[in-house]
């Protein structure tokens, strides 16, 4: 037994490191942003008395006096400013009205020690639809991120409602992040098809040189590549100043900031993806197989679709895949060729994170981008390896 | 017809590939303070900006450092992990493999956020060691990939004649093992490094103003005031790209010709 365990001991031991380092590097990051999009702390954190008793409380009126107590209690107890405004922002983003009714209210509060009785400080708090808010917002977990990813909030009632349209536009996001992938997708496949057949019909040297030329951007650095798409899609670029000596049009086309620019220089860099697979598929491939239908009489646009295309299915598949999948996630290239209105939703999940701080949006837009990239590699990967199966 | 067709679409294409990388070279050596051709007359100067101004300066010594750094740690884990692995085909290992490739598939950003959260968290975030840490989690897969491809490459027999013939393991590893698979080490490592280089989101998301980038340079340098210094930086990476390619291909011509010298004839 020692004798068999020493070997995996040894391997776990050359194992470890490494699953160490992305269990602490990689997953726990993931976790992290997981756990960003569905946490609440700041009225569970600061109101920490109410959030205990509003916790128990049925949600029927009369307002509990103790939950009344506790609300005094607390926002005495809290002297630091910057958390009780957080506190406000927050109940004020569920209910509009709370930071007139809680600068109130803190205001009597700080005039006096003794007890006191909110509902002569202000009416408002007689009703229970703002405590109702109070005790929704004093959970430390939540699904308004996770709602509001996908355009959805929840009404008075707290029942989830679709948010009106100029209040999101993350549907709408996700939408165009869907149609620039697939966009580019399919010029890949227009692009790559043919490209993948004519390197497969070559041999010997013109067969290397072809096959550099797919290879040698993929070694390139993606910015650098950008880098050059971004000047020669200039107003002032290599393309206008072109079309404009050979008197094509007068005025540049706008192609930098533009959908065009975004979608040709994506497919640039993500053509290898899709030619490399299909290329790989028609290698294995008997060469004559054209030659045979066409010598039984099939014109070659009909050996095409009936021989050749459903052959290569596989390989289209799997590149296709590739290409959108690496689509979905991109970010460098729109930020820096497109437009605002071209941007995916990795800049939307940038924006959120490095300009406004709002890590719940961030985290949970980002739970959407990787639940769909996981979803079609689980796809890519069923693919390949039934690929390997059938060869 | 046919023929003619089918070359002037691959001839096309190549253009497509090609012509956008051979573009952006002359512009490195443009006298013109913008990107556009022609150019007016040829000239070092940005170049010379490039090593002189104390951002761009700071930016490459960046570089240098953090890709330094993910190299030697990426390398390291990649190796080990994949040597570990290599005899195991159990669901287990293959499950260990698919994670091992996975930070190759979530997205940049996504990883970025939750380092940003994380790294804050356990206060190594605008540090060096942040980044290089970062970048080492989505290299290493490259390395991970380029060794096992080598170590499964190697004839099972020449480890069991060297064990054969009296050789301890450690000896073994030494001595057969890791010198047949110093190729895919060394092109895994020169993956890490073109990783590390060209990497701009984690960077973003991590680094403070000190751990500036080339590559984030560009990308600000881009977004904000275009000038020729992208297209020389550009220049400067595709030349570096073929140096190290170079300098690798060096190396492995001269340990081929060692390791054929102590393993004997015969094995290439």
């Amino acid at each position: 037994m020692t004798a068999r365990l020493g070997p995996h001991l040894k391997a776990s031991a050359l194992v470890l490191p490494l699953v160490l380092f992305l269990a602490l590097f990689f997953v726990w990051p993931i976790i992290a942003m997981l756990k960003q999009s569905v946490s609440d702390p700041v009225v569970h954190n600061t109101l920490s008395q109410t959030s205990a008793i509003a916790a128990q409380w049925n949600g029927k009126a009369p307002v509990p006096a103790a939950l009344q107590d506790a609300l005094v209690a607390d926002i005495r107890a809290t002297t630091d400013r910057q958390e009780m405004g957080a506190v406000v922002r927050r109940l004020n983003s569920a209910k509009s009205g709370f930071r007139t009714l809680m600068r109130k209210t803190r205001r009597a509060i700080r005039k006096t020690d003794g007890p006191i009785n909110l509902g002569e400080v202000d009416k408002r708090w007689n009703e229970v639809a703002w405590w109702h808010t109070i005790a929704q917002a004093s959970s430390p977990y939540t699904d308004r991120y996770l709602l509001a990813a996908l355009d959805y909030g929840r009404d008075k009632h707290n029942q989830i409602v679709a948010l009106p349209e100029d209040a999101s536009a993350n549907r709408t996001i996700l939408a165009r992040t869907f149609v620039i992938s697939l966009s580019v997708m399919l010029s890949c496949l227009a692009i790559g098809l043919p490209f993948a057949m004519v390197i497969a019909s070559t041999s010997g040297w013109l067969r290397n040189v072809l096959l550099a030329a797919v290879l040698l951007p993929l070694w390139t650095s993606l910015l650098v590549r950008t880098t050059a798409w971004f000047i020669i899609l200039q107003n002032n670029g290599l393309i206008n100043s072109a079309l404009q000596a050979l008197g094509i049009t007068d005025q540049p086309i706008p192609l930098i900031f533009e959908r065009t620019g975004v979608i040709i220089a994506m497919t640039h860099v993500l053509l290898p993806f899709m030619v490399l697979p299909i290329y790989s598929v028609l290698l294995s491939m008997p060469g004559n197989l054209m030659q045979a239908a066409s010598s039984l009489g099939a014109h070659p646009i009909v050996a095409f679709l009936k021989v050749m295309l459903p052959l290569s299915a596989r390989g289209i598949a799997s590149g296709s895949l590739l290409v959108f999948m690496s689509s979905i996630g991109y970010y460098i290239t729109p930020a820096l060729i497109g437009g605002p209105s071209d941007q995916m939703i990795s800049s939307v999940i940038a924006f959120y994170a490095t300009e406004s701080a709002n890590w719940g949006m961030a985290g949970a837009l980002g739970l959407v981008l990787l639940s769909i990239t996981l979803l079609l590699y689980v796809v890519y990967g069923r693919l390949s390896a039934e690929k390997k199966g059938v060869a | 017809m046919f023929p003619t067709v089918k070359k002037a679409f691959g001839i096309l294409v190549m253009l497509f590939l090609i012509a956008p990388l051979a573009a952006i070279l002359p512009l490195a050596f443009t006298s013109s303070a913008l990107l556009t051709y022609p150019v007016p007359e040829w000239s070092m100067r940005w170049l010379t900006e490039l090593v002189t101004e104390p951002v761009w300066r700071r930016s490459i010594a960046n570089s240098l450092i953090i890709g330094g750094g993910t190299t030697v740690l990426a390398t390291t884990l990649g190796t080990l992990a994949a040597l570990g692995l290599r005899r195991y085909s159990s669901l287990f290992a293959g499950v260990l493999k698919t994670f091992f490739l996975l930070p190759m598939v979530v997205p940049a950003v996504v990883l970025g956020v939750g380092m940003q959260v994380f790294f804050v968290h356990v206060g190594i975030a605008n540090s060096y060691l942040g980044v290089i840490v970062a970048h080492t989690v989505i290299a290493m897969p490259f390395v991970y990939v380029s060794v096992s491809g080598s170590l499964a490459g190697i004839d099972p027999r020449v480890e069991l004649a060297a064990a054969s013939l009296g050789a301890s393991p450690s000896t073994v590893l030494r001595t057969t093992t890791l010198p047949l698979s110093l190729s895919g080490i060394l092109s895994g490592a020169v993956m890490a490094f073109a990783t590390s280089l060209d990497e701009v989101i984690l960077t973003l998301f991590i680094a403070g103003p000190h751990q500036r980038t080339l590559a984030r340079q560009m990308f600000s340098t881009i977004r904000e005031n275009v000038s020729p210094a992208i297209a020389a930086a550009a220049f400067v990476f595709i030349v570096g790209t073929i140096l190290v390619a170079c300098l690798i291909m060096l190396v492995r011509m001269r340990t081929g010709g060692a390791m054929q010298k102590s393993v004997g004839p015969g094995i290439s």
